[in-house]
């Protein structure tokens, strides 16, 4: 168990996602959790075991390293990225509740479905709209709250992203104020800073995706509105037929292309 | 054998679950398998070596450390989780049973072996009341054991051999406090659901129940 399963987890997510979710889902998957997994936890491997007080009194160390790390960067990285992971489940859920009506419909034999059997209804790609829409756009939401949330938790802290290398310390039992030494401290460092940098292009995507659903929504609410108003005319059927093949040969070709499996 | 057998065990029990059993599902694994394997078990993984004493008295710290951790917080976490889990076997292995009999009468006797009805549905319950009893087992325990829920930075210890009263101080209070606090909060999730779960099935089917008999009584 580890966080493969996510991987598994999230792949499902992917199908059903724009072409900006399934940027955000790649650069998640490669330039936070394997930075996390292969490189970072490495660093902080051994941070209290290297974190030296200048002082022989037993446990003064362990209180200086309670005091200035309440809780661990590394952990707090592992929680929010499974914080902004969570609500792609409430996506995986709801088409799963989608797929699990359209197989009722066709086993009662339902005209309506327009499905030969139930490996397509699997296999089917639900297109954002209608309820899809509104829980793909809150999901999109709390992963901006969460990403903001952790990285303010990160600010406040840790009074900035720098690592010092010497902190001062005069907690009791420490006789005095004692200097302490971090292990590592240009490293974590960069480390830091590429994890919130990678974070805060995560935040870019998230805000790119919600205005591109946003506008989506907004021009579809107006084709209707301007459809209702026109005569059923057979020229705007042909260019509305176009259009939709159009979508679907692009959104096809972005699947191709960013082939990020399920 | 690791978490992944639980977590395939999991996945087995999702395809017979209510909606809300599999949001407890979703709950188990992002919130706690993966934050335990994730963050937590790293916490506790140097705790002795970590837990000093001010005294250089052989054997001390180590019965000092037995006195205050009886049990480590960490593998009491892991044997809720997989005691929390396993009554959901119970509902894979009577939907097996099912199938198993259907084959040997080599006949349908059930429209649907996996629907939630009948014998099934005494089996889905008694599974949510064993997984909320223990859920509540578990926190008594930490509570009880731990004197509440909070890890103290100085623990102020006397017993044979150190020769008075010696000052020892445990590693990372603060970060073990926060992530106790996590499981505490998870847990009680994983009760409210399994409690609303247990409401929602016996109200469906009570309703199911007496709309049947109406339906009898009419004709």
């Amino acid at each position: 168990m580890d966080w493969g399963a996510l991987h598994t987890i999230l792949g499902g997510v992917n199908k059903h996602s724009t072409s900006i979710g399934k940027i955000w889902l790649t650069v998640l998957f490669i330039f936070r959790i394997m930075i996390l997994v292969v490189a970072a936890e490495r660093v902080w491997g051994d941070e209290q075991d290297d974190f030296v007080c200048n002082t022989l009194q037993p446990g003064c160390r362990n209180v200086c390293y309670d005091h200035f790390f309440p809780i661990s960067h590394i952990r707090l990285w592992a929680l929010q990225l499974i914080f902004v992971s969570t609500p792609a489940l409430l996506v995986a859920m709801h088409v799963a509740y989608r797929r699990h009506e359209k197989k009722r419909q066709f086993r009662k034999g339902d005209q309506k479905c327009e499905f030969k059997d139930i490996e397509e209804i699997r296999k089917q790609r639900f297109r954002i709209e209608g309820s899809l829409w509104w829980t793909y756009t809150g999901s999109i939401f709390f992963r901006l709250i969460f990403e903001a949330v952790f990285m303010y938790a990160f600010y406040f802290m840790y009074d900035g992203f720098r690592m010092p290398r010497l902190m001062k310390c005069n907690a009791w039992p420490c006789p005095n104020t004692v200097d302490c030494f971090v292990s590592r401290p240009t490293e974590k460092t960069v480390f830091t800073i590429f994890m919130i940098a990678v974070s805060s292009i995560c935040i870019l995507l998230n805000v790119a995706e919600l205005c591109y659903l946003l506008t989506k929504f907004f021009l579809r609410r107006s084709k209707k509105a301007g459809n209702s108003k026109q005569q059923p005319n057979h020229e705007n059927k042909e260019e509305t037929k176009q259009n939709e093949m159009n979508e679907l040969i692009s959104d096809s070709c972005q699947n191709t292309v960013i082939g990020f499996t399920s | 054998m690791s978490w992944a057998f639980l977590r395939d065990l999991l996945s087995g029990v999702n395809k017979y679950s209510t909606g809300i059993g599999r949001i407890w599902v979703a709950v188990v694994f992002m919130f706690r398998l993966l934050v335990y394997v994730a963050a937590a078990e790293n916490i506790w993984k140097h705790e002795h070596d970590e837990f000093e004493c001010n005294i250089k008295q052989p054997g001390c710290e180590n019965v000092c450390f037995d006195h205050f951790f009886p049990v480590s917080h960490i593998r009491l976490w892991a044997l809720q989780l997989i005691m929390v889990s396993t009554p959901s076997l119970l509902v894979v292995f009577h939907v097996a049973y099912r199938e198993n009999r259907e084959k040997h009468h080599n006949q349908k006797l059930y429209k649907n072996p996996g629907k939630i009805d009948g014998g099934l549905l005494c089996t889905y319950l008694i599974s949510l009341i064993l997984k909320t009893g223990l859920e509540t087992v578990f926190l008594v325990l930490f509570y009880k054991l731990y004197n509440g829920f909070k890890i103290p930075h100085l623990v102020k210890c006397d017993i044979k051999p150190c020769p008075s009263t010696v000052d020892c101080y445990i590693s990372k209070p603060t970060e073990k406090m926060i992530f106790l606090y996590f499981l505490v909060a998870t847990s009680c999730l994983c009760i409210v659901l399994n409690l609303s779960e247990l409401s929602y099935l016996i109200v469906k089917y009570s309703k199911k129940c007496y709309l049947k008999r109406h339906m009898k009584k009419q004709q």
